[in-house]
């Protein structure tokens, strides 16, 4: 009966004209940036973040919820049509999804893939209308000791998720860690790694280390080699399925769903992952597995379903705990707090609108992209000839006025020309930025909780082994890591990632 | 000795951050374990990433493989270049021309730029800006800065 109250308060914050116009912006951008080449809604969001503040928080936040999960439709669309998948999570769908359209099937597997998005969105909201709560009470048990083992699995599996090399990742987390430490002290006040600059006295600016390293250092590597995408579809027709093709793909768009809702709880980003393994189940469970790779529409439906899904749900350890469990979870919080709400499991009381409001949203949203890019396929497709050297200009153009709009600080902007140049170094060797920003923003979390756990079991490290539900996180933590340095294991994850570039 | 590029100067750039780094915190409180002072953590941070940098370079000889990278230097110039022209000159020209330059700067950074299309990119993207930041979103943003007006 609460949660029916909780979703009519939603609805009544998400269905005002105002938010709904938000919401639809937010996702009519998030396809956008999803379709063209070059710009991933990491950038993206930050980029605009700054430029949200006009908004109310609410409103703020279901534009940029918009965006992230817009992101999704939009990059399965161009991973389906041109085999370049625009986001990460849809690399998978661009395997059978791609041998689809060259068959001339294009309109049902960018069919299959909308309904199965827009199912396991729809289910995966009720997962955090339904969890959210309960899982709110259970942070408000947490402890310290509790939320620094939390957050220390956090920065483990996304060093597990991340492409190439272990070791690499754990040192960009710990990279990530470091400049999240500069400024203040707050136990002491006194000024840490700010070489005298009193602009760093508060921090590096969160927005310019995300536009540095992800924005700048993605059109630094796309320069490398510029060529246009030749667009082999021309037209797209049979956009409605038919009752075969829905019987075929309504155990996958299940199992998918449960899949991506598992494992996009998961801390570190495992939304990524969902859309794979959901692929490997699928392949594995098939009669016919011969046909996977050579254009099997549930190895389009399955894996759409698993990272939208996975999508909703990583919001839940951002709503409920306020950590963020992928660089975009991230800039959600940063958005949060620069709105004045602290994150973390009072915003469910606090700020029920907020939470309500922006759950209710995210289905909503769902159903727009579903209704309206269906019909927009056609516009998308000739999108997709943008040259890149008319994109890179407008992105660099709008994160400026978005930067120097936070505080009006030119010193920000120098902080992304060397974010920039240090994230494009750091990819050049093969090193991912997602971890980096992870432990950006939790590292000053991080040294908080760490501090306090010693001062509260007098001076005893061995605390975060003795409070069971530490010891649990850090077991879990542990075993991550060791899995992924196993000999055996780790070649697998090389092959699984090689596939997905 | 052959070592692999990528890895070796990952491994290197690591080492050489966490030694600025620990070097820094030579000045702050370690704290006692009961009151971990602000230079504490970091410092355990910066050893931390040390290692891992040792392993990376360790790793690199194991696997030598020698990469040729193409570098687009004249692209990193100028897209670098151009967030740092804004911040110097937002206040001064104004974000009309500061933008306008922030544009035409940038998009040099394609070989494939030319007199024409760079033009009329400035322009659209100057106009776009303008009426979606200033006009639409109002930000507060001085469409003509303070080194301009003396001139009018």
């Amino acid at each position: 009966m609460e949660l029916l109250l909780n979703l009519g308060l939603g609805f009544e914050t998400a269905l005002t004209p105002v938010n709904i116009v938000y919401c639809f912006i937010g996702v009519l951008l998030g396809t956008l940036i999803g379709v063209l080449p070059g710009i991933g809604p990491t950038a993206t969001i930050a980029m605009l973040l700054p430029i949200t503040l006009a908004l109310s928080p609410v409103t703020s936040l279901i534009m940029l919820a918009g965006i992230y999960y817009g992101a999704q439709y939009g990059g399965s669309t161009t991973a389906i049509l041109v085999n370049l998948p625009g986001e990460s999570s849809s690399a998978v769908t661009a395997i059978d999804g791609y041998q689809m359209a060259r068959q001339g099937q294009a309109g049902p597997a960018l069919a299959a893939a909308a309904l199965g998005s827009f199912f396991a969105g729809t289910v995966a909201t009720l997962i955090l209308a339904v969890l959210a709560p309960p899982l709110t009470g259970l942070a408000l048990k947490f402890g310290p000791a509790e939320y620094f083992s939390l957050m220390f699995l956090g920065l483990i599996t996304s060093v597990a998720l991340a492409h190439g090399s272990v070791v690499k990742a754990l040192a960009m987390v710990v990279l990530g860690l470091l400049l999240g430490l500069v400024g203040t002290d707050i136990y002491t006040g006194t000024p840490r790694f700010t070489f005298d600059f009193i602009e760093l006295a508060d921090g590096i600016n969160f927005v310019a280390v995300a536009v540095g390293v992800f924005g700048i250092a993605e059109i630094l590597r796309n320069l490398e080699n510029e060529h246009d995408r030749d667009v082999t579809v021309k037209h797209v027709s049979n956009l409605m399925p038919t009752r075969h093709d829905l019987r075929k793909i309504a155990g996958p768009v299940m199992r998918g769903t449960v899949l991506g809702s598992l494992l996009g709880v998961l801390p570190g980003g495992g939304h990524i992952l969902a859309s794979f393994a959901a692929y490997t189940m699928e392949k594995r469970i098939s009669k016919t597995p011969e046909r996977f790779g050579k254009g099997a529409i549930e190895g389009v439906a399955a894996p759409e379903s698993a990272n939208n899904a996975g999508a909703q749900t990583s919001f839940i350890p951002m709503l409920t705990l306020g950590i963020p469990s992928n660089p975009v979870m991230a800039l959600m919080i940063g958005a949060m707090i620069i709105q004045g709400i602290t994150p973390g499991p009072n915003v469910v009381t606090d700020e029920a609108a907020l939470f309500w409001g922006l759950i209710v949203s995210m289905w909503i949203g769902n159903l727009l992209l579903v209704v309206l890019n269906l019909p927009l396929i056609g516009l998308w497709v000739r999108l997709l000839k943008v040259p890149y050297f008319i994109l890179f200009p407008a992105i660099l153009a709008f994160s400026a006025i978005g930067i120097y709009s936070i505080n009006s600080n030119a010193f920000d902007l120098f902080a992304v020309a060397v974010f920039g140049v240090l994230g494009y170094a750091l990819v050049k060797c093969e090193c991912e930025p997602a971890p980096l920003l992870l432990g950006f923003v939790l590292g000053p979390m991080l040294e908080e909780h760490l501090r306090r756990a010693m001062i509260i079991s007098r001076g005893d490290p061995t605390v975060f082994f003795t409070r069971p539900l530490s010891l649990a996180l850090l077991i879990i933590a542990a075993a991550v890591l060791i899995l992924v340095l196993m000999p055996n294991v780790a070649k697998k994850r090389e092959q699984v990632f090689v596939e997905e570039d | 000795m052959n070592a692999n590029s990528k890895d070796l100067s990952a491994g290197l750039l690591f080492i050489a951050i966490a030694a600025l780094f620990a070097f820094q915190t030579r000045d702050l409180d370690m704290g006692t374990p009961l009151r971990l002072g602000p230079g504490a953590f970091p410092l355990l941070l910066a050893g931390v990433l040390a290692l891992l940098g040792l392993i990376i370079v360790l790793q690199a000889f194991r696997n030598p493989v020698t990469h040729s990278m193409t570098i687009p230097w004249r692209g990193i110039v100028l897209i670098v270049l151009a967030p740092i022209v804004f911040g110097l000159t937002v206040r001064g020209l104004g974000l009309v021309a500061s933008i306008a330059l922030v544009v035409l700067i940038s998009a040099y950074a394609s070989r494939r730029m030319h007199l024409k299309l760079a033009t009329l990119l400035t322009i659209g993207l100057t106009l776009f800006c303008v009426l979606v930041f200033s006009i639409g979103l109002g930000l507060p943003l001085r469409l003509v800065g303070s080194w301009l007006r003396g001139l009018g």
